[in-house]
């Protein structure tokens, strides 16, 4: 059953670009996602294509000059405003990208004893910074004396002892240790074992494989493809769309190729495919038509080709 | 050219000894990797090549003489956040005009868009912004880079873009580069002689 659904999603911002002049930039456009209880879903993408703003989007903290279209459904309710604040940090978790969001003027122990349920927070936040292996003294720190690694865990830590259904993660592992990133994702998949919804964001295609049920692949403010994990091995011929295909061949383990281009800026006009420019398989349709995402062997994908 | 960390000890104020007595060497034109697990001190080691920090014991020496304390660093540092090694009330022409004028040709070379040079930093995301940090510290008189962590936070085709472009110039102008990261994948791929971090420090 899918917990949480997002449909129809766009998030567009408003810039200055001189003293009276305004310009809207679209970074999401038309979003869909729906994620099921018990399973681990991970985002990958480009940087900069607006993976952490549907994290934002989701929780319903973007920024005030963001404007929001569309829907997003927990357990079968739209959500509101007023309906995310009530569920933010306790149904719905997230964990930030930035160790900057770490209260900078208190230890870190007490910050994750704040969201633990239960009876003894105390010896709930022990047994996780056991799990997580941070060392005891860690819990009496503050957070400019941790490393970047170290800071991760705290805030994973802080999201593991709530008892959320949902819990959103946005790069949790980056600048981790590979034997690290591996426990703090198994982590989280032990939680989806407990019926936990876990919405992966991350670049690292790797470690998101080994964890997640399903990858979606994240280009220029959408989802081009929803595969299973299984879909990326050998050269990438079981994925669906060519974007998914270029990603997987540019990993340092493959054939560490990257693609000629960059992705289209937000506030250039788009019409067709995004993906069209750097494409081997474009025809004129893909220049004309904006490909709808469709269902195909056991995923989603947005392309006009793909078999 | 020759960059050596000789007999380096270090440890923040009175804390446990980072690392005691270390040597490391990179030569012009050889693309070193470190392997090491967060928090061992790799950061700080690269700190202390670059000049940014002095080492409790030890020296760090190039072609035999200090680097200079004025003037343009010959040693490089590229930091893994690079939202934190720019000013963030200036705007990106200053940033990345700090310590030299990069022309036309390497700005294309790294995708920079002369757009992003109007903007302030909270205006471009992480990888656009390392990449102004990459070319603002490949001035002229750059002999040897530190690579720490830089493209941790990026997708795997900005990553393979980012270092090809930057291994093209290291090899067209014989550079050192010393690459930090723990991405084992990564440095086997594009360094010639590895450091593990156990190793180094015994």
């Amino acid at each position: 059953m899918a917990i949480l659904e997002v449909e129809n999603l766009s998030v567009s911002f408003l810039r200055y670009t001189g003293m009276f002049k305004q310009q809207t930039i679209r970074v999401i456009e038309d979003l869909h996602l729906s994620i099921n209880k018990g399973e681990m879903m991970a985002v990958v993408g480009a940087s900069g294509s607006g993976k952490s703003l549907l994290a934002h989007a989701i929780l319903g903290i973007l920024p005030e000059n963001a404007q929001m279209s569309g829907m997003i459904r927990y357990c079968g309710e739209t959500l509101d405003p007023v309906k995310q604040a009530a569920l933010r940090g306790r149904e719905i978790a997230f964990v930030p990208q930035s160790v900057n969001s770490l209260d900078p003027l208190m230890r870190v122990g007490a910050q994750v004893r704040m969201t633990a349920k239960g009876k003894d927070p105390i010896a709930k936040q022990r047994e996780v910074f056991q799990r997580y292996r941070l060392p005891e003294n860690v819990e009496r720190m503050y957070p400019f004396q941790l490393s970047g690694g170290m800071a991760r865990k705290v805030l994973l830590a802080t999201a593991t002892v709530s008892d959320a259904q949902v819990i959103v993660a946005d790069e949790p592992t980056s600048g981790m240790h590979a034997d690290d990133v591996k426990e703090a994702l198994q982590q989280l998949k032990k939680l989806t074992n407990q019926g936990c919804a876990v919405l992966l964001i991350t670049h690292d295609v790797e470690a998101a494989l080994e964890t997640a049920h399903r990858v979606a692949v994240f280009f220029a403010g959408t989802i081009v493809e929803i595969a299973p994990s299984a879909d990326f091995s050998g050269d990438g011929e079981r994925l669906r769309h060519p974007y998914s295909r270029a990603l997987w061949s540019a990993l340092p383990q493959n054939k560490f190729m990257p693609i000629s281009g960059v992705q289209p800026h937000p506030n250039e006009v788009r019409e067709g495919c995004l993906f069209a420019e750097h494409c081997p398989l474009t025809t004129i349709d893909c220049k004309n038509k904006r490909p709808e995402m469709r269902e195909l062997r056991e995923g989603m994908v947005r392309c006009h080709h793909a078999t | 050219m020759l960059l050596e960390g000789k007999d380096l000890s270090f440890r923040y104020h009175h804390g446990p000894w980072l690392f005691r007595e270390i040597d490391v060497a990179i030569r012009s034109g050889e693309v070193v990797g470190l392997l090491g697990q967060n928090g061992c001190g790799k950061t700080t080691l690269g700190r202390i090549l670059a000049g940014y920090d002095n080492p409790i014991k030890g020296k760090v020496l190039m072609n035999g003489l200090p680097l200079p304390r004025h003037g343009y660093c010959p040693v490089q540092m590229i930091f893994q956040h690079p939202e934190r090694a720019v000013n963030p009330r200036w705007r990106l022409s200053k940033t990345i005009t700090e310590g030299w004028v990069p022309d036309n040709d390497l700005l294309e070379k790294f995708n920079v868009r002369k757009e992003w040079l109007d903007r302030w930093p909270n205006e471009l995301s992480g990888g656009e912004l390392q990449r102004i940090c990459i070319v603002r510290a490949l001035g002229p008189q750059t002999r040897f880079l530190i690579a720490d962590e830089i493209t941790a936070m990026l997708d795997a085709i900005t990553q393979a873009r980012i270092f090809h472009s930057l291994l093209q110039i290291v090899r067209e102008r014989n550079l050192g580069m010393l690459v930090i990261s723990h991405d084992r994948h990564l440095i086997k791929r594009i360094c010639d002689r590895i450091i593990f971090w156990e190793n180094l420090v015994h």
